[in-house]
């Protein structure tokens, strides 16, 4: 079935005529009504308009227009509601924005349709991106298509779940603290964090503004590249993008990786580790030893800070991005007799739990008094944070380390306890403190239940290369990228 | 670093946003929770190091000061809740 391709795999048929676009995008809406009235990675999607913009992709490709010009044509790429896409809603998985519609397209948005891409959907997502699990949705939860009892990972939950289901062929998400990579490591795909700058934020509603990148979820590390090039690049209208080219990440994928040098963090193999997943990463480790690549113990001495580092910074640049949510230019509003009892009770009714925890938090670390203590301080831990990995790859050419410390969890597990959810970012969250880049890809799966397991790499400042690559030659030697939840062929039969 | 002046009424304030009695205590006890444990970090020797706001620091990213089309009015106040006269409207500020 069409919806079960890769981007590789399917741009090939439409390349060769063997399929539409049209049909390829009916695929992924057939799947849709299968299966997420079960795991609900969509809060909405328009299908007249996919068929429109697929209809569009056949007329350009019987006119001439090939896969070399347009990377992405009639390829069907579903988006994180956290993305303005022009003339969609755009809720951010809240209340507070009511009816909102996006009257511009994000940056992102504008390359994937520029690429030939079907932009569609909303996918589901914790409210404002704060979350790991897509619990904290305003629309309701998603399910882990590999385990409906369970959660899929946050905050792109919706994304990786539809990805994993084969809802759609690929999906964007977004990462301020391992967003993409924890919920693609929990549902069994590729997801990939760039380094910060390397994508424009134009048009990715800001959550935490020094930490958030937009990113792909995808089925395999060549579509990941692939997604990449088409999304990479300086912006004029975002500030923080560098100016730094892109290279043809799909095409610097193969060839060996002999010699190379993998750094293994001495403090990320730590007690609380579930025991399959520490398996299942030794396994990967002598996996890559078999390929060429030298193992080398390097310690990340203040691993150990990464989570209360960013609960001060991500939450002090949350309480101020989200300031902008008062009810008056857009939105839901509940009024009152003066401006500011209008935003309290907007603001009040209108966020969620998580979202108000963080902003009191955000808001008190800043308070006079208090800046020096914590923010000040935690910026300080950052330059710490940061240095242990410039350091280290000094030593190595990536790292690699477990995504999560456990796989998919309970829904309602965690959702009583904030610093229980919070301290399973472990792994993901340095990584945007540091703003390097890093990838979660699928590395097995733990015995019963079935439950994908995530391996995570990171990479140097603008390292995507020999990350992809490192990504690359490892899932070429094994075929848990392959495998699809158990929940797909039982609701296919049942159609 | 005490966190016994967590004062979540006056935080909330600052931050405009309207809290029910139960929520202040609800939130008023996980946020000492958190609290207590970032106070690990005040163990951390700071002596001269630099914060960190940026992870790419950029300096001086400017544009040319030069006239150029932003959002038209129209699809600005296209999702305004209430407006008039092309203008967003609000509750009385000033006396």
């Amino acid at each position: 079935m069409l919806n079960q391709l890769t981007i590789s795999g399917l741009t090939g048929k439409l390349a060769k005529r063997e399929v539409s676009a049209r049909e390829a995008m009916q695929s992924c809406l057939d799947q849709i009504a299968r299966v997420d009235g079960k795991i609900h990675a969509f809060i909405s999607h328009n299908a007249a308009d996919a068929l429109v913009q697929a209809d569009a992709a056949d007329k350009e490709i019987s006119g001439g227009t090939n896969h070399s010009q347009k990377p992405l044509l009639g390829i069907p790429v579903a988006v994180k509601d956290v993305l303005a896409v022009k003339n969609q809603p755009l809720n951010c998985g809240s209340k507070i924005l009511g009816k909102f519609i996006s009257p511009y397209d994000a940056t992102v948005v504008e390359k994937l349709k520029a690429a030939g891409a079907i932009v569609f959907g909303r996918l589901n997502m914790d409210e404002f991106a704060m979350g790991s699990s897509t619990e904290n949705s305003a629309f309701g939860l998603t399910r882990n298509p590999w385990d409906t009892t369970r959660i899929p990972g946050g905050s792109s939950g919706g994304s990786a779940a539809a990805v994993a289901a084969d809802e759609t062929i690929a999906a964007l998400g977004s990462d301020t603290g391992g967003s993409i990579r924890q919920p693609a490591a929990l549902c069994g795909c590729v997801g990939l964090k760039p380094t910060y700058g390397r994508v424009s934020r134009y048009g990715l509603v800001a959550f935490a503004s020094s930490l958030d990148q937009i990113g792909p979820l995808t089925k395999d590390v060549r579509d990941a590249a692939t997604m990449l090039g088409v999304i990479g690049g300086h912006d004029p209208r975002d500030s923080t993008s560098v100016p730094q080219p892109v290279p043809d990440y799909a095409a610097n994928l193969t060839g060996g990786i002999k010699g190379l040098k993998l750094g293994l963090p001495k403090e990320y193999m730590i007690g609380g580790l579930d025991p399959e997943v520490k398996a299942a990463i030794d396994t990967a480790v002598k996996q890559f030893e078999k390929l060429g690549v030298e193992i080398v113990e390097i310690s990340l001495p203040h691993t150990d800070y990464g989570v209360s580092v960013y609960y001060i910074i991500a939450t002090a640049e949350a309480s101020a991005n989200l300031a902008r949510f008062d009810g008056i230019r857009y939105g839901a509003r509940v009024d009152g007799a003066d401006p500011i009892e209008l935003y309290n009770r907007t603001r009040g009714a209108g966020f969620g739990a998580e979202v108000k925890r963080r902003v009191i938090l955000g808001t008190y670390v800043l308070s006079s008094g208090y800046y020096d203590a914590y923010y000040l301080r935690a910026q300080k831990v950052r330059t710490l944070i940061r240095n242990d990995f410039l350091q280290a790859f000094e030593k190595v050419d990536a790292i690699v380390t477990p995504t999560s410390p456990t796989a998919a969890f309970k829904i309602g597990e965690k959702s009583d306890d904030p610093l229980q959810m919070y301290l399973s970012d472990i792994f993901t969250i340095s990584c945007n403190l540091a703003g390097i880049c890093g990838i979660s890809i699928p590395c097995g799966f733990t015995q019963n239940p079935k439950l994908p397991i995530g391996l995570q790499l990171l990479g140097r400042p603008f390292g995507e290369e020999t990350l992809l690559k490192i990504a690359h030659a490892y899932e070429s030697g094994t075929l848990w990228h392959e495998e699809k939840p158990a929940i797909l062929s039982e609701l296919n039969h049942s159609a | 670093m005490s966190t016994a002046q967590f004062d979540i009424q006056y935080i909330a304030h600052l931050a405009r946003l309207q809290l029910t009695p139960d929520e202040e205590k609800k939130l008023g006890a996980q946020l000492g929770g958190i609290l207590s444990y970032i106070e690990k970090l005040k163990a951390l020797d700071v002596t001269g190091v630099e914060p960190t706001a940026h992870a790419m620091p950029m300096t001086n990213v400017t544009r040319p000061d030069a006239v150029r089309p932003s959002l038209p009015h129209n699809d600005a106040l296209r999702n305004a809740p209430a407006k008039a006269n092309g203008l967003f409207m609000v509750p009385k500020i000033v006396e």
